[in-house]
């Protein structure tokens, strides 16, 4: 089925090279972060995890999305599922592999990922994060291939698929609950040692993901022959309201926790990304601008009416995408490294080589992507 | 039975997979108990159950008495001078085994106090690992990088560590520092970080993208001598076995007002400190 992704017009082509060509410049910019060390960005001692771990943190939410489709089309025989399904299954590939990259551009010995193969140690999370991330990525790409070539052929998927289908779905919530406790599992990290970490991360990534697929489906309709539908969208909408709703809740109950307790250690965070502490507050504009997106993206999607013109869910999905983007992919890391733990402050801001590998990673991804939909979309052209 | 090559390749590829994946469960779960040493020890060699030190705050009064202990570590150890990178990017990068601090920074979690006395809110206090009984860095290392020997030193094996920074984020006490650049290279003015004339070659030098930090003396333990700190300390420094109710510093501990950094967090680490003053039960 590959062989569809060859075959394209001059704008799927142009989209592919410039894909290319972000990429080989973060390549050459990777080359000079393995020379010369970890030192080419803005980490510190202090601040030791950065933009690559918050959006590893991030898309592993992307990615347990897939399943907001999953267990509706294969739980509910919701069947207006059915036509974006492996639209959810396919973008979880391309989330994992970005994960996996991410997780690998900020390793500072690269060449000795088989270690945490070699030397598995079952009480460290981060064994347990790569085991689930690496039967997510299989469970998908098996399934996300198998019932795509069983509907190219016009026949039913084997009966096989079925079990690993409904073994992906409580596997989708372990990914983003192992990646979770890789937060909340740590003595000393005020801002992460929280109970609701694991809950929120599904909430977040269940209004995120889904919020993205249905960008992204309007961009699929807008682009090719294959339009997933008015109603699986609307579907979608109304799954993404209530996942933020329960996120914007579950932060809230941090807020309280921190400054109703009124303990120093829980309330510095805060006051360091929403305020600044001792005007150093690098992050306050990002955060504040996190949580004006999530008000007025609730503010279109809780009314029905609004929901309903595709323009404005469009416009809400963006502001809150980009939310959850700030919130999950930099405050959340940032904000259990500052303070530091002698209560000083040292600040964090990505160095423009980091930013081009991030950028790069996001590259790598939108091309599996693109290539994964070009397959799904021209099977669907041409069994129509 | 005869089998296409299709069904062949497949049949290969599904054992090789259950082989490694087989062998690497298996292999894991012989590892409970870890010995790094491979040769027989040396018969002088210290022995104990659980190391520790405390630290008798009253004996340390000027700078150069901190000063001559971190020289005694950073230089054996081949720890990178990183003092002639522009302040900024020293404060961020550099690697440190042992070191000082004020009060409020050492026990962050101490009662907020304003009123406290003077002397002691400015009086620097010596940092280290502190080798806890319950290390979260090792509880969360992804390849038993660092782990805890049998008399209580937490190690780290830098030739293991795929440098992910898992027990930086992990660990409570800033204890662990990362090779942000090369520590065997050098600065923009051509300055190597390790002088070759001072380097001291019985200790392996790093490379970059590891995580190190103190071992306490694992070196020198093994050939009976006490941690290189302790020996240039005048006493301000007291190395023993926390387990051994005849040791030096249980004694100390038995006698004195000690108190431990965020004892509150589980970590149980195993650095008292005496702040009252006057002179230890001996």
């Amino acid at each position: 089925m590959l062989d569809k992704a060859l075959t394209g017009g001059r704008r799927y082509w142009t989209w592919i090279f410039v894909l290319l060509a972000v990429i080989g410049v973060a390549v050459l910019t990777y080359l000079k972060q393995f020379n010369e060390g970890l030192g080419i960005t803005g980490l510190s001692r202090d601040v030791s995890w950065g933009i690559y771990i918050g959006q590893f943190t991030f898309l592993v939410g992307v990615a347990a999305s897939a399943v907001m489709l999953v267990i509706p089309y294969y739980l509910h025989d919701f069947k207006k599922f059915g036509k974006i399904v492996i639209l959810g299954e396919f973008l979880a590939i391309s989330a994992v592999i970005m994960c996996v990259l991410f997780i690998f551009v900020d390793m500072g010995q690269p060449m000795r990922i088989t270690n945490v193969i070699l030397y598995p140690t079952l009480n460290s999370v981060m064994f347990w994060d790569s085991v689930v991330l690496m039967g997510y990525l299989a469970l998908n790409l098996i399934i996300g291939w198998t019932t795509l070539g069983a509907e190219r052929k016009g026949v039913k998927p084997p009966q096989w698929v079925k079990p690993l289908i409904y073994l992906s779905i409580p596997w989708a919530v372990s990914i983003h609950t192992v990646t979770a406790f890789l937060y909340a599992g740590i003595p000393g990290r005020h801002f992460w040692l929280t109970a609701v970490m694991a809950p929120r991360f599904l909430a977040s990534a269940f209004a995120g993901g889904p919020a993205l697929l249905i960008l992204l489906a309007l961009l699929v309709r807008k682009t090719t022959k294959f339009d997933p539908g008015y109603e699986p969208i609307q579907a979608l909408g109304k799954i993404v309201t209530y996942a933020m709703f329960a996120n914007v809740f579950l932060l809230g109950m941090e807020f309280f926790t921190a400054f109703y307790s009124n303990i120093p250690g829980h309330m510095h965070p805060f006051h360091y990304l929403y305020a600044g502490i001792e005007g150093q507050g690098k992050l306050v504009p990002l955060m504040w601008a996190s949580s004006i997106f999530a008000v007025a993206s609730l503010a279109i999607l809780v009314f029905p009416s609004f929901r309903k013109n595709e323009k404005l869910l469009a416009i809400a999905c963006v502001m809150l995408f980009t939310s959850l983007w700030i919130d999950k992919g930099f405050g959340l890391v940032i904000g259990g490294f500052v303070p530091n733990m002698f209560e000083g402050i040292t600040e964090y801001w990505p160095t423009l080589p980091e930013a081009i590998i991030t950028v790069g990673v996001w590259a790598i991804g939108l091309l599996v992507l693109t290539v994964l939909y070009k397959v799904a979309v021209t099977v669907r052209e041409d069994t129509a | 039975m005869s089998i296409n090559r299709r069904q062949f390749l497949k049949l290969v590829g599904v054992s090789t997979v259950a082989g490694i994946g087989g062998a690497a469960v298996f292999g894991g779960l012989r590892n409970s108990g870890l010995e790094a040493s491979q040769t027989s020890p040396d018969p002088r060699s210290l022995k104990g159950k659980r190391w520790g030190f405390v630290v008798d705050m009253s004996k340390l009064k000027s700078d150069e008495d901190y000063q001559k202990c971190i020289d005694a570590c950073h230089s054996i150890h081949n720890v990178p001078d990183m003092s002639s990178l522009p302040e900024e990017i020293r404060k961020r990068q550099e690697i440190k085994w042992i070191w000082k601090d004020n009060f409020e920074h050492t026990f962050p979690t101490a009662p907020e106090d304003e009123y406290q006395n003077k002397e002691m809110k400015e009086k620097n206090f010596f940092l280290f690992c502190n080798h806890c009984a319950k290390p979260a860095c090792v509880r969360v290392c992804p390849t038993q990088a660092t782990f805890k020997r049998k008399d209580g030193v937490v190690m780290q094996d830098m030739h293991r560590c795929i440098g992910c920074r898992f027990c930086m984020a992990a660990c409570p006490f800033g204890a662990r520092s990362f090779n942000w650049r090369d520590p065997r290279g050098k600065d923009d003015n051509g300055r190597p970080f390790i002088k070759p004339e001072k380097e001291n070659k019985e200790f392996p030098t790093r490379m970059i993208g590891v995580v190190e930090k103190c071992t306490l003396c694992y070196e020198r333990l093994a050939k009976g001598l006490q941690p290189a700190c302790v020996e240039v300390s005048n006493g301000a420094i007291v190395f023993g076995d926390l387990e051994d109710p005849n040791s030096e510093v249980r004694k100390i501990i038995a006698a004195k007002y000690t108190i431990r950094r965020k004892p509150e967090l589980g970590t149980q680490p195993s650095i008292y400190y005496v702040i009252g003053g006057g002179e230890h039960a001996g």
